[in-house]
Formats: C-alpha cells, sequence, structure tokens
C-alpha cells in the first residue's frame, strides 16, 4: 500500500481527472480523500493506493503532468502521521448499553447520537484502531458505517507546501509559435 | 475592442502564428467558420475528421511547430479521436478546436452534444471547455503553450456555440497564459550525473538508443557532438530516425522488432545503453527478462514518468534532451571503441548477403526494391510520410533520412489510414518539400477519401501504394505464427490507378522492376500530385523479425534464398 498527498487546482473534472489516470494505470485506489486547503483554490487528496514503489513512482509522475496538479508526492517512506474517521451506528439495547460505552470510551471514541435501539459512535485515529472499533462491536450488531478514508500529513519540519504562485507561463511562451 | 467569441478565436489563431486549419464543419461551430471567412487564416476542408487530426499532426511533425485541427461538436468530435491518440502516444503537439452546444444546454442531450472532454481525456495531454467568449484568447494561449512545452502532445479546446457567439473585449495583451503554479523538481541530482559521466567514460562497450525526444528538443547538433567525442555507435528507433544522419558511420540503423540483426544483437553484448528521447517500447525491446543483460543504463528523458517503467536504469538524467547534453559534454572524454566498433561491424556478418537488395531481378517486384528506388531517385531529400504495416518498416530499413522530420510515421498507436492525410498536412508545413505517401494498400483505403482535398487544394505530392492484394503485416503474422491460415487478410481493392483518376489526379500501375524508376522520374517531375500503385510480391515478408514478446537475440531472419521462399501466387 502507498500513500501519496497531491496538490490540485479546486475546480470541476480534476478528482476525474485523478482517479482516471489511476484507472488507466491498473492501479487500484484503496481510498482518496479530497478537501480544501487554507487556500481556496487549491485542493488537498490523500491517495492511498494498492501499488509497489514503482507504481506509486509511475503515478506520481504522472499526476504531476495533469495540467491541474501542483504537486504530487509519494510520502509512504516518511514518518507520517495518519488519521481516519468513522462514524458507527450499532445497534444498543438497555442490557448490553453499559458494556459497550466501556469498549468507547477503551478506544477513545463518542457517543455522537443516542436513540432507544442504536447508537452512532464517532471514532478517529489511524487505520488500525478503527479497524480494532469496528471488530470489537461487530457482536453488537453494526447497522450502518462511514468512512473519510485517509487523510495524511508528514510529521515535524518535513514540509509539503503547494508551489506559490507566480507569473507561469508567459516566459515560456516564445517557445510555442509556430516555428521551433 | 468588442468581438464575438468566434473572432476571438480566429484573432487568437492569427496571433499565435497559425496559416493553416485542418477542419470540417458543422452546426455546433458554425460562428467560427463564418468569422474564419473574414479572417486570413486558411482553412482546409478534409473529408472526415479523422484527416483533419492526421494533417495537424502531419504538419506538426514536419514544422515542430502546432497543427491545428477543427470539428463540429458530436460526430465531427468522436471522428478525431483516433487522430488524437495517434498524436498522443507520438508527443505531437497538435490543437484540436470543436464546438460544442450551447452551455444553457449542456448535459441535456442535445442533438450533436457528446462529452469530447471526457472521452478524450485520456488520450489528450489536457483538455478543456470554454463556456464564456472572454476566455477565449487565454484559454487559446494556454492550449498552444501545453501543446508544445515539455513532452509535447494534443490538447482539445472545446467551445461552446453561445460562447463563440457572445461578444467580448479582446484584449491580446492582457489574455496571457494562467497556468497553475508548479512544483519545480530538482532533476538534476549531482551524484545521478556523476554517476551517468562515469558510467559514459568508463564503458567499452556502449551503444546509444537515439529516439524522437532528440527531433523534439532540437538536439541534433548537440547529439552530434556528443557522439562524436565519445565515438559511441548510435541505434534508432523507428520515431528518431533522421535525428542523427544515415550516412555517418557510427550510425548502425533502426532497432527493435524489425530493426537490422547486428544492431539488436549489439544491444544485446552491450555494457552501456545511453538512451536518450526514447521510452524502451515494448517493439524497442522485445522480452524485457532478456533486454542487454550485462548493460549499464543511463536514461536521458523529459518525462519523469517513463523513467523505469519498462527497464530500471542506473542513472536517470531528467530533462530535455538538448541541455542534458549540453551539461554532459564537457565532461566526455574522447574515447576510442574501435575495437567494439569493428566487432559491431563483424556482427552484420551475412546481413548484405541476406538482404533482398542483393537479389538478381526475377520478374517480380518487391517492396523494398521500390522503397529504396525512391530512396535513390529523390537523393534521400523527400519526407516521406507512411502508414502502418510491411511498408512502414521496409521504408524505415530502405529509404536513408539524413536530415531530422524527414520520416513522419505513426509509431506508439500504430494507426492504419495515417499516412495520406499526414502527407498532406506535412505539405502544407513544408510547401518547398518533395513529400511521399508510402503507403499500403490496406491502410490506403482508410483514408482514401482525402485524395478529393488534395485535388481541392490543388496541393503535389507522390503517392507509392505498395500494393501486396493483403493486410501484409497481419497476414506475415498469420505465415509465422498461425500456420498460414489467412484469416480475412487477402484483401480486394479498387484499380488505384482508374480511381485516381477519377478524383482528377493521374494515376500509374506497375508490376515490373525495370518501370519502377521511369515512373518515378516522371511522377516526379510533374507539377501535380501522382499516384502510382506498386503492384509487388504478394507474400513478401519483413526480416528480421522479433517476434512479440520474444527476446531481442531471437530473430527471425530472411531465408537464404527468398527467390523461393516469397515466389508464390495464392
Amino acid at each position: 500500500m502507498q500513500t501519496l498527498v497531491a496538490y490540485v487546482e479546486n475546480k470541476p473534472g480534476v478528482l476525474n481527472r485523478v482517479s482516471s489516470l489511476a484507472r488507466r494505470l491498473a492501479i487500484n485506489i484503496d481510498s482518496l480523500t479530497v478537501g480544501p486547503t487554507e487556500n481556496e483554490a487549491i485542493a488537498r487528496m490523500t491517495i492511498v493506493a494498492h501499488t509497489d514503489e514503482r507504481g506509486a513512482h509511475r503515478l506520481e509522475a504522472s499526476l504531476e503532468k495533469l495540467v491541474d496538479v501542483l504537486v504530487a508526492e509519494n510520502i509512504s517512506t516518511r514518518a507520517l502521521l495518519e488519521r481516519d474517521l468513522a462514524l458507527i451506528k450499532v445497534s444498543a439495547d438497555q442490557q448490553n448499553r453499559p458494556h459497550l460505552m466501556e469498549l468507547i470510551k477503551v478506544f477513545r471514541a463518542r457517543v455522537v447520537d443516542v436513540a432507544p435501539e442504536s447508537l452512532i459512535i464517532e471514532v478517529s485515529g489511524a487505520v488500525d484502531k478503527i479497524d480494532g472499533l469496528l471488530e470489537v462491536l461487530r457482536p453488537f450488531g453494526v447497522l450502518e458505517m462511514a468512512r473519510t478514508g485517509r487523510i495524511s500529513m508528514t510529521r515535524g519540519g518535513d514540509l509539503l507546501q503547494p508551489p506559490v504562485e507566480e507569473s507561469s507561463g508567459s516566459e515560456l511562451e516564445s517557445t510555442v509559435s509556430n516555428v521551433k | 475592442m468588442k468581438l464575438t467569441g468566434a473572432e476571438i478565436l480566429c484573432e487568437s489563431l492569427t496571433r499565435l502564428g497559425v496559416r493553416e486549419i485542418f477542419g470540417y464543419p458543422g452546426g455546433a461551430i458554425l460562428p467560427v467558420y463564418d468569422a474564419l471567412g473574414k479572417s486570413k487564416l486558411h482553412h482546409v476542408l478534409v473529408r472526415h475528421e479523422q484527416g483533419a487530426t492526421h494533417m495537424a499532426d502531419g504538419y506538426a511533425r514536419a514544422s515542430g511547430g502546432i497543427g491545428v485541427a477543427m470539428a463540429t461538436s458530436g460526430p465531427g468530435a468522436t471522428n478525431m479521436v483516433t487522430g488524437i491518440a495517434t498524436a498522443m502516444l507520438d508527443s505531437s503537439p497538435v490543437v484540436c478546436i470543436t464546438g460544442q452546444v450551447s452551455s444553457k444546454v449542456l448535459g441535456s442531450d442535445a442533438f450533436q452534444e457528446i462529452d469530447i472532454t471526457g472521452i478524450t481525456m485520456p488520450i489528450t495531454k489536457h483538455n478543456v471547455v470554454v463556456t464564456k467568449a472572454e476566455d477565449v484568447a487565454r484559454t487559446l494561449r494556454e492550449a498552444f503553450l501545453i501543446a508544445n512545452s515539455g513532452r509535447p502532445g494534443p490538447v482539445l479546446v472545446d467551445i461552446t456555440k453561445d460562447a463563440q457567439q457572445a461578444s467580448a473585449e479582446f484584449n491580446w495583451e492582457s489574455s496571457v497564459p494562467h497556468l497553475p503554479p508548479k512544483r519545480r523538481r530538482n532533476n538534476h541530482d549531482q551524484a545521478e550525473f556523476d554517476r551517468a559521466i562515469e558510467m559514459l567514460n568508463t564503458a567499452k562497450r556502449p551503444i546509444i538508443l537515439a529516439g524522437h525526444g532528440i527531433m523534439v528538443s532540437g538536439a541534433m547538433r548537440a547529439f552530434e557532438q556528443f557522439v562524436r567525442t565519445g565515438n559511441y555507435p548510435v541505434a534508432m528507433t523507428l520515431l528518431g530516425i533522421g535525428c542523427f544522419p544515415a550516412d555517418n558511420a557510427l550510425n548502425l540503423g533502426m532497432m527493435g522488432m524489425h530493426g537490422e540483426a547486428w544492431v539488436n544483437n549489439a544491444i544485446q553484448e552491450a555494457d552501456l545503453l545511453i538512451a536518450v528521447g526514447m521510452r524502451f517500447d515494448d517493439r524497442v525491446t522485445g522480452d524485457l527478462r532478456t533486454y542487454a543483460k550485462s548493460a549499464r543504463k543511463i536514461h536521458i528523458e523529459i518525462d519523469r514518468a517513463e523513467i523505469n517503467k519498462n527497464v530500471k536504469v542506473d542513472a536517470a538524467l531528467v530533462g530535455d534532451a538538448r541541455e542534458v547534453l549540453e551539461r554532459l559534454m564537457p565532461h566526455i572524454q574522447t574515447c576510442d571503441h574501435s575495437a567494439w566498433i569493428r566487432h559491431v561491424a563483424e556482427l552484420k556478418g551475412d546481413s548484405a548477403v541476406r538482404d533482398i537488395q542483393s537479389l538478381p531481378d526475377n520478374g517480380h517486384l518487391y517492396a523494398a526494391h521500390v522503397i529504396n528506388d525512391i530512396w535513390k531517385e529523390t537523393r534521400g531529400e523527400a519526407i516521406v510520410v507512411t502508414d502502418v504495416g510491411q511498408h512502414q518498416m521496409w521504408e524505415a530499413q530502405y529509404y536513408h533520412h539524413n536530415r531530422p522530420r524527414t520520416l513522419i510515421t505513426s509509431g506508439g498507436l500504430g494507426t492504419m489510414g495515417f499516412a495520406l492525410p499526414a502527407a498532406i498536412g506535412a505539405k502544407f508545413a513544408k510547401p518547398d518539400s518533395e513529400v511521399w505517401v508510402v503507403v499500403g494498400d490496406g491502410g490506403f483505403q482508410m483514408t482514401m477519401s482525402e485524395l478529393a482535398t488534395i485535388v481541392q487544394e490543388k496541393i503535389n505530392i507522390k503517392i507509392a501504394i505498395i500494393n501486396n492484394g493483403f493486410l501484409g503485416m497481419v497476414r506475415q503474422w498469420q505465415e509465422f505464427f498461425y500456420d498460414k491460415r489467412y484469416v480475412a487478410t487477402p484483401l480486394v481493392a479498387p484499380d488505384f490507378a482508374a480511381l485516381a483518376n477519377a478524383f482528377g489526379i493521374r494515376g500509374e500501375r506497375i508490376t515490373k522492376r525495370a518501370e519502377v524508376i521511369p515512373t518515378i522520374r516522371s511522377a516526379r517531375e510533374s507539377a501535380e500530385t501522382v499516384l502510382i500503385d506498386f503492384r509487388v510480391e504478394q507474400e513478401d515478408s519483413v526480416y528480421p523479425m522479433v517476434a512479440a514478446g520474444a527476446s531481442l537475440s531471437d530473430m527471425i531472419r530472411r531465408p537464404n534464398s527468398p527467390l523461393v521462399e516469397t515466389a508464390t501466387e495464392p
């Protein structure tokens, strides 16, 4: 499994270009999350892909060839902070509710909705933590689940920032006239 | 100054240096055609939109500039798909402009509405929909910038009808390209660079694999210096042909599936491959597990995505071929590889004896002879545009190109039907050059309607149909790998000379070797297009051949007595 982060133009069609590229390279995407950045013109993607290092290089380099992709970077081998968020609706009656609450406390999850027959649990953290909670909730009856997919960030001073706006283009334009 | 989107489009094209547009009108692009009529741009009316894209592609490849194709929405746009993909696979800078239904009805399945940007997403370098007249000039400048920068490729600009009709303020100076900022990558890792220098200066059996990128970056002079200093033998890819003179002693010829036997053997024996502007296509490498096992590999390539894609290399120098070669030059020691070069010459062995050129006239007409005679008669100075198949490989083997951009052929996609329209485009790019089409009877029948375009435009090209009555390359595979079961490869064709006459073009039919040169001469003397139908040997094959997926060392060679082997009638 390889993790890539990409900064892309925040406009229609870009997600399609990115996912279509992975499809063309026959790379299966495990999760892809997109969200705006502090600059609303730029969105950040975290792409988790079923591929090896060579496939990730190809995906990274091919992504960067897309006009709307500002940066693509394979961060798999770097020190990462990874987060996934899940909402899990689990059936809960009067008898098992205390037991359920214990488990939720252990996993440092939160109850965000309470109904007579069910609870919605919100949990965030590394993927295996959520998988672990899910495992112990299963016997109670998981009715519904929604997960965001992973977001990743390199730790500490290892910064991955979008390039600053520059007046690109005009200085290159002299090379595109009909006689090269 | 207020102009309509359509007028802005024409004005922008003019300012970008465009002279000719290859296109076909229709409802959703009519406002543009109306503006075209008032502009100085010359519109070439094609007979099928695929032809328009191939013409733009041929124009781009012959000139090094950008070719422009135009079509209406829906079927006009979808007919362009094969031509766009052809340009994509061969990194050819083509800008396609399509009309689109009005933005108000987008997504409603309106008449002749199709999502052409969706369709062409994987086969364009970039594509974009324009829905506002004020965006036309900037978008077009961006399209031209993208098409011919870095690794070139096709760009499609889809303009809605209302954007063509609406008026907007036209200000060229302020319509500057505004592309997303890209992170600048450090492509010149010093350690990698030093490693490459070390390999270049210590190799005993080096060989250069020269590709299309040398031409694209205009690196011919730097490359020639590099080769001369290092004394490296040069093998060419199909699209690399012309980037280094065929008559240079260090030029070995073409590599790969139908490359020369000694070239492939030299690659297999080399201790260093220096790949410049090529991408280790499967037609070049054969079986990767057995490819150049004893060689270290340096890859000079502008596209980072090509590095280690097919062949794992020891040093990757990412960048423009000319820039990288010029950076390497001061560090290259003058090397003496004469022992190795002598050895490569010895590898030629009996190739000359096996060569079909050595055959005496046995009453049969061979394609290789026809092509070699065209080479001799044109003194190797013509622009030759080929289609795809056996004749294409014979052209690569028997027409010796000394100058860049004189062989125009569909390499990556292998698009039959490419030759005739691409030659028309090439002729517009180089009106003073002699242009020859070398095409099979199969591929010619795919796009022969463009003969009418030739007549309408009054252009002068020479068309050599290598007519063997078969889809020859497929037949050859059936002969070698399917026990001569010729399913769907025998091909009925019209009388091409009579067909040419019907279009108002002079047509000739040649069946004997003695008639070849006089007919070529007479065609060359004509100021008009001439079509020559060469009825060649029906079951001749291209040799040598590396079967698909076989090792490069494992070549099927021309039988020693081809007279017996190939002189059969079906």
